[in-house]
């Protein structure tokens, strides 16, 4: 009998390749997080006395919205409303054309190399900062009221879509920009022949995401001063007419949902 | 008339893809490249367009240095080369027309290409390069739409459109069935005919390279080991490009196959081989 007849015949045994090769690196990976998470939770320092007392307290705040009020503040809530959509849509145009040559810049297959880390750059420093930080800097910088808040959301813009065109262009298919390339198609054909149908639907469905990501944001900016539907709140929480406030998050989630609604029938549209 | 002289890529990974490569394809030739995966046949059509740069070594074509030339002049230089790709490689969201239509952005400028204005001799042309290959009807279809052999005619559409003196064809067969595959390498060959096109094809199939082409060239670790007629392909000669393995059905079944396709487009009347073209135009609309 050959040799490789008796070894099919044995029972050989066999089992999964663990993901971490070496024992004790996975047994202290698991050990090591489990103790961390018991020490993080010991610092946690949970005062019951305080809670209970709290869980009413916030049930009484939670009743003060309740019924919402649409009436009383109906002018000041239309008016943030309207604010905050100009707002939003200036922001979400803006920034998209803004975004269209940093994300072309910034994506590796068709950028070169130093206009790539140049890009890249761009779209770091604008992620790294979060929305109200930005909004509390342009508000120095160009006062109160909704221009800081577009300008704020319109920086904003550029690092979320810059950044996921930049990916996404670095994963459409290569051959067919290639054969596009190889008509003798110029740059900017080559971009509108070869790259531009491959991302398209894509980054239409983004461009409507971030139109929603800009008016829930252009309520949080308006409360650092930044004008919009958020100054209004801000004003109604400061009067304590929770009613108002409540009346305006209905609209702001009503809102918002009739956006989501009709971005995805835009997406499955487009494909 | 095409001249590569001492052609040689080495690729960033250090890897010699061709050893100073030395081929001449006069105009009208047909001529099929073949070898196995890896032996450098698509750096070899691709370094004659450049969308890879050689190491070394002059292309010549019409009596022009591909090599030697910028940017600008590149692309005037790659209108005159067709080239026709294994998947297809059509840009599957824009339609039919659209795709044939990108074989003139070498011709027309940015904001006709953008708006889709093209002039009307070209959108003629389209029409009539769609005619040829039967999809005619489905001038406005996406591309994602149509089946294998139906886009592979897309592509040669897209290459012909350019008016190329000489067609790169890289495995245009390689992800088609059978019956298409000779399809499709029948149109490639009848029409290189009807416009006096050269065409370089990369072919992985011995026979197919040997019922279609007129000259066949054997690559091997980037050298050419083999130049002749298909006739000319012996054991003797597949064991030198391919390696060891028994040949003789390939040969054999070749050899019968070549003789047909030689014959008859000079023997058969024009009158017999109409039902023929009805065949090709009907390929892949089913």
């Amino acid at each position: 009998m050959p040799p490789s007849t008796a070894a099919i015949l044995a029972p050989r045994y066999w089992r999964k390749p663990p993901l971490i090769k070496r024992a004790w690196v996975r047994w202290a990976l698991g050990v090591g997080t489990v103790v961390y998470l018991a020490l993080a939770l010991g610092t946690i320092d949970v005062n019951w006395t305080r809670l209970s007392e709290g869980l009413p307290r916030g049930a009484r705040f939670f009743a003060a919205f309740f019924p919402p009020n649409f009436t009383g503040r109906w002018n000041d809530i239309s008016d943030g409303i309207l604010e905050s959509l100009y707002m939003t849509v200036a922001a979400t145009v803006i920034g998209i054309v803004l975004s269209i040559p940093v994300g072309l810049g910034a994506a590796k297959n068709i950028a070169p190399q130093a206009v790539y880390y140049f890009c890249r750059g761009i779209l770091a420093v604008s992620r790294s900062f979060q929305e109200i930080i930005l909004a509390i800097f342009f508000v120095k910088l160009l006062g109160f009221g909704p221009l800081a808040g577009m300008v704020t959301l319109s920086f904003a813009t550029i690092g979320f879509y810059g950044k996921l065109l930049a990916e996404d262009i670095e994963h459409t298919d290569p051959s067919s920009a290639e054969a596009v390339r190889a008509t003798g198609a110029g740059w900017l054909q080559w971009i509108n022949y070869g790259v531009q149908p491959q991302v398209m639907p894509r980054m239409i469905g983004l461009a409507l995401y971030r139109f929603d990501i800009n008016f829930r944001e252009s309520a949080v900016v308006g409360i650092v001063g930044a004008g919009g539907i958020g100054a209004t709140l801000d004003t109604a929480f400061n009067r304590y007419e929770f009613d108002s406030a409540a009346a305006i998050l209905l609209i702001i989630i009503a809102i918002v949902m009739l956006i989501e609604y009709s971005s995805s029938y835009v997406r499955r549209w487009v494909q | 008339m095409l001249q590569i002289r001492g052609l040689t890529k080495r690729y960033r990974t250090g890897d010699l893809a061709l050893k100073t490569i030395d081929l001449d394809v006069p105009d009208g030739q047909v001529m099929a490249l073949i070898g196995p995966s890896g032996a450098g046949k698509s750096t070899v059509i691709r370094c004659i367009n450049r969308l890879v740069e050689p190491t070394a070594g002059t292309v010549i074509l019409n009596g022009a240095n591909i090599t030697a030339l910028g940017s600008r002049d590149l692309r005037r230089a790659r209108r005159r080369m067709g080239m026709i790709f294994q998947e297809y490689a059509l840009v599957e969201r824009l339609t039919v027309i659209e795709n044939v239509l990108s074989g003139r952005l070498g011709y027309v400028g940015f904001w006709q290409s953008f708006l889709r204005k093209f002039p009307q001799s070209d959108v003629d042309q389209a029409f009539q390069l769609l005619t040829r290959v039967g999809l005619d009807h489905m001038v406005d279809k996406r591309a994602d739409e149509l089946s294998g052999g139906q886009r592979q005619r897309v592509g040669i559409c897209r290459a012909l459109i350019q008016n190329p003196d000489l067609l790169l064809v890289d495995e245009p067969t390689a992800s088609l069935d059978p019956k298409t595959s000779r399809q499709i390498m029948r149109l490639i060959k009848e029409l290189c005919g009807e416009r006096k096109l050269s065409a370089i094809i990369n072919i992985h199939d011995v026979m197919l390279a040997q019922m279609f082409a007129e000259r066949i060239v054997g690559l091997q670790l980037g050298q050419i080991v083999y130049d002749g007629p298909p006739n000319r392909l012996t054991a003797e000669v597949l064991t030198r490009i391919y390696g060891e393995e028994d040949w003789a059905a390939t040969i054999r079944k070749a050899d019968e196959d070549s003789d047909e396709a030689k014959s008859e487009p000079r023997a058969v009347p024009l009158e017999l081989r109409q039902p023929h073209h009805d065949r090709d135009r009907m390929a892949g609309l089913t």
